[in-house]
């Protein structure tokens, strides 16, 4: 199908909005991925144990090839006067940048207990900016469970960035969204074949990369959830160009088609750019579509890619979304992909989680996306599961990753399939 | 403030946590923000678990801070006892919530609440996870035993198992297989896999096992003073370690034990003539407190290592570190801070690290091999196999695991004797082991650049390596280079030569035959 076909879709369905228990990361979280982006930057929480403990387990496995991030731990002390905790913090950035003298951009990251005792992060890196200038740009976000939802720290951080990048009066085109190199690399060849040769992303490898801004940038948002970032760009005069996320193969073509309408670029050379990759993907998408057409889908509050994926899995894999939640819908932003949606999903923003697994329970879909808290225990009572977190750690925009996508969701299917004679969670 | 990039303990409310989920019945209610339920992973994930841990957090956000979070914390205790039925509540705070002095458990007692209400006060900026895990034990039983008939036939009470714990699962089913095989029955083993109701009968037992000293002993001592119940002092990992503890009880019921000591293999396999390779192998041990003192214990006296470093990351055990270290004349280390445990495996250049996963990373960036002997956990650490550290089959297990890692002996004379064969060279690592072995490395012969490593090890003094000897020394295999290097050097050092030749280096050779 076309994404250009009118429907009513889920556009205007009720939202179901929840305020329990939420079983999700805070923005912290984002650092793990965005610190192997931006391989000139580091990213310094100042926060506690839990924070420093956070961000080791969810990594998952340890990276130990010197991860260009690290916690600085408050203990009583810090607590106790806030004059002390800036000198603190003053002794141990003196004492990392020396160590690191590759880094050009540092990242405070503020967190719960930072946010908490009002430890101004914003003058910190104000002052250490000064201080560290030109050699190193000091910038700060918060990344605090209080303030931020998982992916949400990715946004605060790009946020930070734009008020910092140079401005421009070039027409130009930027792709807004930490994407694996691959997948940039990918878009850049396509936007290149379409006559767009200067296409910029944000963020940028390296710090004297980044992109410039102004009247006449557009911005595509490569990721659902940088609301904020979009904001920023709109005060710099960009143009926001609202469109379906790059998933599959037709997301992928809507995706890129807003971008090149806006830019200009002439139909036949957008089709001979893209109709290769658009097959290719329909193709192997197919394939593994196999195993998920007329499945049903449950989706947990995560990433706020629920509502692109839920799109995607229904329009180009055949399944049907039971409930699709997600830590906050921002109709201007998934507007595109929600009126795609068939059927009559439920809808939910926020998250009770108990109230939640009720519902999935009672559902009984035949495949739950869920953070890894609750993905064993769902298992356990004989339902298969995707763990939400794989999908920011994948490559999976665009024509070339279509299928690995599908694949994500195809492959705890299938192995639940093979092993079946065994599962302790077989209905006997 | 302290720059931290790993860290060996999680926060003080993760140790609660940890006592919560290894029970059954008690469920914690916890006041943190969104975000902090990143902990239900560790048990879910790492250990496995096919159930969410019994803990439900507020989760409060900024929007909260506003109005007001101790109506917030009062409305999910009562969502949870109504949802949950628990026979008893822990309440807490994690670092944030400690931060806007709610007083959960101050809040929790005055709701009526017709369940014991047990209030945790663990400060997180002051203390990690398994003091966390000691005071909530502590507190559950200073709530729930109560003084109670001493049962009839001999029993004991197994102290400190908890979720997440190192091989906790399998310590808790040897120990008490041993026990019954004595004729001695556990009346309680907590905290799990107990009930609060459970704790209610602890006093009835003749005497403790203070399995784990980290997370048991505050709660021991308690049940002696309360109850007049003794407990063992020795953690009994491995052949000798088993005795004593064994000792212990004769001691405390004033019989003779006969164990069935048939299963127990260690001793022969260590004994036999295939294990001579293993003589003097310089280990570095590093763990928490209990079980890497147990460990150098095991690895000096049953192993016939060479203990050439001895640490541990837990401070409030850093003196039972001290007196051992001491035993082995080396110097003990205390630190919670990775890279300086990196450090001094880098200079001691061990055969052989037993420690824990961030050791093995290390090991694996240094080419050392790794054998792991104590928590942070990961999920390798929860096999699907019965691996118990304790009693007859954990020292059999110890065995095995540690042995694992090495290059076996007379593979390792056909790397001295052939060291250039193409196939069958050092770097391709122990050929048991292709999956696990260091990766190979490019030989940097013949120009020998010494590796980024062995530079770093060498002391800043005027010595300097002939070309030759340089290239004789890369004649020595990987797994015992950095061990001559250092032996040379230290051996110029105090001969005052400056400059090593081939002969400098075979008087080094000579000077440490052992």
């Amino acid at each position: 199908m076309s994404l250009d076909v009118p429907s009513a879709g889920c556009q205007d369905a009720p939202i179901l909005k929840e305020r329990g228990q939420r079983e999700v990361f805070c923005g912290l979280t984002g650092i793990i991925w965005l610190h192997r982006k931006m391989q000139d930057a580091f990213f310094l929480v100042v926060g506690s144990r839990t924070c420093a403990h956070l961000l080791q387990s969810a990594a998952g496995v340890m990276i130990f090839a010197e991860p260009r991030f690290g916690t600085a731990i408050m203990e009583e002390k810090d607590l106790a006067g806030l004059a002390d905790a800036h000198e603190e913090l003053d002794r141990e950035v003196a004492r990392l940048l020396a160590r690191r003298p590759d880094i050009k951009q540092l990242f405070l990251v503020g967190s719960c207990p930072s946010e908490v005792i009002k430890l101004d992060l914003a003058r910190a890196a104000e002052r250490l900016s000064e201080t560290y200038a030109p050699n190193v740009r000091v910038l700060n976000y918060s990344g605090s469970g209080i303030e931020t939802t998982f992916t949400q720290g990715e946004d605060a951080c790009l946020a930070s960035m734009v008020p910092d990048l140079a401005e421009t009066s070039a027409e130009s085109l930027m792709i807004v969204g930490a994407l694996p190199d691959v997948v940039e690399d990918q878009f850049r060849r396509l936007f290149t074949a379409m006559g767009l040769d200067d296409v910029r992303f944000l963020p940028a490898k390296e710090a004297a990369l980044a992109p410039s801004v102004g009247r006449n940038t557009r911005f595509l948002l490569a990721q659902p959830f940088l609301g904020d970032t979009a904001a920023a760009l709109e005060r710099r005069g960009a143009q926001h160009l609202a469109a379906p996320f790059p998933f599959g193969a037709d997301g992928t073509t809507g995706w890129l088609r807003r971008g090149a309408e806006a830019m200009g670029v002439a139909s036949a050379d957008f089709d001979a750019a893209t109709r290769i990759g658009h097959e290719r993907a329909v193709q192997a998408v197919a394939k593994v579509a196999e195993t998920l057409r007329g499945k049903s889908l449950f989706f947990f509050p995560d990433s706020q890619l629920e509502i692109p994926l839920a799109r995607f899995l229904a329009t180009e894999c055949g399944m049907v979304p039971l409930e699709v939640g997600s830590p906050y819908i921002h109709k201007g932003i998934v507007g595109a992909d929600l009126a795609l949606i068939p059927g009559a999903p439920l809808l939910s923003e926020g998250q009770d989680v108990d109230l939640q697994l009720e519902r999935c329970r009672t559902s009984r879909p035949d495949l739950s996306v869920c953070g890894l808290g609750l993905a064993n225990p769902l298992e356990a009572e004989g339902l298969a599961t995707k763990w939400a977190i794989e999908l920011v750690f994948t490559p999976i925009h665009g024509y070339e990753q279509a299928a690995d996508l599908a694949g994500l969701f195809a492959r705890p299917l299938r192995r639940r399939n093979m092993i079946e004679a065994i599962h302790p969670a077989r209905a006997s | 403030m302290k720059l931290t990039v790993w860290t060996y303990e999680g926060p003080p409310h993760v140790g609660a946590m940890r006592i919560a989920t290894g029970m059954k019945g008690l469920h914690y209610v916890l006041h943190a923000p969104q975000g902090d339920t990143y902990a239900d992973l560790l048990f879910t994930m790492i250990e496995r678990r096919n159930h969410r841990p019994p803990v439900t957090y507020t989760t409060f956000q900024a929007r909260d801070l506003g109005s007001d979070t101790a109506d917030l914390f009062k409305q999910t205790c009562r969502d949870a006892y109504e949802r949950f039925k628990p026979e008893a509540l822990i309440v807490g705070a994690s670092c944030t919530a400690e931060l806007i002095q709610d007083d959960p458990g101050g809040l929790a007692e005055s709701m009526g609440i017709p369940v014991p209400v047990i209030a945790l006060e663990l400060p997180s900026y002051q203390r990690k996870e398994n003091w966390g895990a000691s005071e909530t034990l502590y507190q559950v039983t200073r709530a729930l035993a109560k003084p109670c008939q001493q049962a009839e036939r001999l029993t004991c009470n197994i102290i400190g198992g908890t979720a997440l714990g190192f091989r906790h699962r399998d310590d808790v089913a040897e120990i008490t297989r041993l026990l019954s095989d004595l004729g001695i029955a556990v009346n309680v083993s907590c905290p799990l896999d107990a009930r609060p109701s459970d704790f209610a009968r602890l006093g009835a037992a003749e005497f403790n096992i203070m399995l784990y000293p980290e997370i048991a002993e505050t709660t021991c001592r308690w049940l002696e003073k309360e109850f007049g119940q003794k407990y063992t002092r020795t953690v009994p990992i491995g052949v000798g370690a088993t005795a004593d503890f064994l000792a212990e009880i004769e001691e405390i019921l004033g019989t003779t034990l006969t164990p069935d000591t048939s299963t127990l293999r260690l001793p022969w396999w260590s004994a036999s003539v295939d294990s001579t390779y293993l003589t003097g192998k310089r280990v570095f041990v590093f763990g928490d407190a209990s079980h890497a003192v147990a460990a150098a214990r095991v690895a000096n006296d049953e192993m016939g290592f060479e203990v050439v470093g001895l640490g541990a990351y837990n401070r409030e055990f850093a003196r039972d570190v001290r007196t051992a270290a001491s035993s082995y004349g080396v110097e003990p280390l205390i630190t919670d801070d990775y890279l300086e445990v990196e450090a001094a495996i880098e200079a001691l250049q061990p055969e052989l690290i037993l420690g824990t996963q961030m050791e093995r990373h290390i090991g694996k960036r240094l080419g050392i091999p790794c054998a792991v002997i104590s928590a942070p956990v990961h999920v390798q650490d929860f096999p699907a196999r019965y691996s118990p550290q304790m009693g007859y089959e954990g020292a059999n297990v110890l065995f095995d695991t540690w042995v694992h890692p090495l290059v076996m002996g007379l593979e390792e004379h056909l790397l001295h004797m052939f060291r250039e064969d193409f196939e069958f060279h050092d770097a391709a690592g122990p050929s048991h082991l292709s999956g696990h072995s260091p990766a190979a490395r490019p030989d940097p012969e013949p120009e020998c650049v010494p590796t980024e490593a062995e530079a770093r090890s060498i002391p800043i003094s005027e010595i300097q390596w002939a070309a030759d000897a340089e290239k004789e020394l890369r004649k020595i295999p990987f797994f015992v280079r950095g061990k001559a290097r250092r032996n040379t050097e230290k051996f110029a050092e105090e001969k005052g030569i400056t400059a090593i030749s081939i002969e400098t280096l075979y008087d080094a050779k000579a000077h440490y035959a052992r």
